[in-house]
């Protein structure tokens, strides 16, 4: 019993950290129809930073300057790699995004002479505390709630504020956007400006949980957060998050199963197999709108 | 007579192609100017060219003194230009009201007034405030359109097409409001295939063909006139 409740906890716990990087992508989807390959990366850059930033300052001044230079970051990418390609064909800007992925991999690589860099100690998101007899950190419990806390700001922030209403009238049609006013940009810098923050949010909760940081740490969490968001209807942002709790889960509890029975290593398979068998059945994904608008 | 818009000249090309070639025409304070033409002539051009959408060749646009050639849309609209788009183009995810407010969005200002006025023009919008924008019928999009670019307080409302794909009753109960709307004060440049509607309402009209203004008159005029009834009014001209 103790055990199913740790294995839960922990399944929320991940199912969170994957949300937050899962926002990311399905904003940014959202309003440019671009699968955003750097985001990943954005928060393995941001884990990095959280280690450079803590070997020189106190961790209540690195984990803000974390969260801001993530933004920087994120806005950096979409104006100088995504923004001039804004009117050629999407691959172009799907291939832009490759290659900003392997430049934040190559550099970090560069950086940390390709070292696994150990993540600082987060006092009081490293302590443990006893849930229901179980020994758990901290941050198994802060993540699910912090990222509900995000969600919800973030679902009041595009339903209720003028931003809001712009990002979602740009999603459905950029030059009728611009014929009310809307700076399309501005727009854009937002959602990557939002998407970015919480992937260094995310970062932080994450690398917390792990022993070590290298180049490659954002590929796997990003493509998981990824496929969370594509299996709960990309675009949709409950989507994204219902369905990065569900991965984060079920990843978990295969983990956690008997050791005897040997499936363990075959988690992020599963991960990808319950993406298919979603897929065939609601191509859509849980929350994903039919692409019929009414003309 | 003031004049609000005047274009000099304009030039238009996609790719090579010359949609628009040399267009010169104006409108006055207070007028509903009309250009009609058969499809492809260059009208919807330019109109997008006018409202920033599309960077001209050539030629000039100046709205209230102001040079206006290839500005961005959203300087355009904050100087008082607001388009009907062609088609209608309503945010189908938007509620009604929320439609209304973004055709105000770069205003500071109270809206509630303005959303009053325009519920006053189209009171079916007001029972269907809450629904989203894309649950209306073709009609009601339409004044929706309208009523969201009159949110921006135009001081010049262009309109693409208002009657595409409407039933003949529902176009009919969109002239009305057009009227209506100019007799509120609005100085209205439209867009037409549906010349006869187009001709009866307006003061003053330009017939574009080729990318090119081949007549101008008012309305009546051009009502009257052998050659347009002949190629635009079709025989009950």
């Amino acid at each position: 019993m103790e055990y199913i409740i740790s294995v839960l906890l922990s399944g929320v716990s991940v199912g969170g950290q994957y949300a937050l990087i899962a926002i990311g992508y399905t904003l940014v989807y959202g309003i440019l129809r671009l699968i955003n390959f750097a985001h990943g990366d954005v928060f393995m850059v941001a884990g990095l930073m959280g280690i450079y930033l803590a070997a020189v300052l106190p961790i209540t001044l690195s984990l803000p300057l974390v969260i801001i230079l993530t933004v920087l970051l994120g806005f950096a990418i979409e104006r100088v790699a995504y923004k001039p390609l804004r009117e050629a064909p999407r691959m172009s800007v799907m291939i832009s995004a490759i290659g900003v992925s392997y430049l934040l991999q190559n550099t970090a690589t560069y950086v940390t002479g390709g070292q696994p860099m150990t993540y600082p100690t987060i006092p009081f998101l490293s302590g443990t505390v006893d849930v229901a007899g179980t020994q758990t950190k901290w941050v198994v419990i802060i993540t699910p709630i912090l990222v509900l806390a995000l969600v919800f700001a973030l679902t009041q922030l595009i339903n209720r504020t003028k931003v809001g209403m712009a990002m979602r009238a740009v999603s459905k049609d950029f030059e009728t956007s611009r014929l009310m006013g809307i700076k399309i940009n501005s727009v854009i810098s937002v959602t990557f400006i939002i998407g970015s923050a919480l992937a260094g949010i995310g970062s932080i909760l994450f690398f917390t949980n792990y022993p070590a940081i290298t180049p490659m740490s954002g590929a796997m969490p990003g493509l998981k957060a990824f496929v969370a968001a594509v299996f709960g209807g990309i675009g949709s942002i409950p989507g994204a998050v219902i369905g990065a709790f569900i991965i984060g889960i079920a990843e978990t509890i295969i983990k956690g199963l008997p050791s005897s029975w040997d499936v363990s290593v075959f988690s992020d398979a599963f991960t990808f197999a319950l993406l298919i068998i979603i897929l065939v059945f609601k191509p859509q994904g849980l929350f994903g709108e039919a692409a019929t608008d009414k003309v | 007579m003031e004049e609000v818009l005047h274009i000099d000249s304009l030039k238009v090309s996609y790719g090579g192609i010359e949609a628009v070639r040399g267009i010169s025409f104006h409108v006055d304070k207070g007028e509903i100017v009309t250009l009609i033409g058969a499809n492809g002539a260059g009208k919807s051009s330019t109109l997008r060219t006018i409202s920033g959408l599309v960077k001209p060749s050539g030629g000039k646009v100046v709205f209230e003194g102001n040079d206006i050639t290839g500005k961005d849309p959203t300087e355009i609209v904050s100087k008082g230009l607001m388009m009907v788009p062609e088609g209608r183009r309503i945010f189908p995810n938007l509620t009604v009201l929320e439609n209304l407010r973004i055709g105000a969005y770069l205003r500071n200002d109270e809206l509630e007034q303005d959303i009053e006025t325009v519920y006053g023009f189209f009171p079916r919008l007001k029972e269907r405030s809450w629904q989203a924008g894309g649950t209306l019928s073709g009609g009601e999009q339409q004044m929706l359109a309208v009523g969201r670019a009159l949110m921006g307080r135009p001081k010049l409302l262009m309109m693409d097409e208002p009657s595409l794909g409407l039933a003949p009753i529902v176009v009919q109960g969109i002239f009305e409001i057009i009227e209506e709307i100019h007799k509120a004060g609005t100085t209205v440049l439209l867009i037409e295939q549906n010349a006869n509607m187009a001709l009866h309402v307006a003061d003053r009209a330009y017939v574009i063909e080729n990318g090119k203004i081949s007549m101008e008159g008012t309305g009546r005029e051009l009502l009257e006139n052998e050659k347009v009834r002949d190629a635009y009014l079709g025989s009950k001209g």
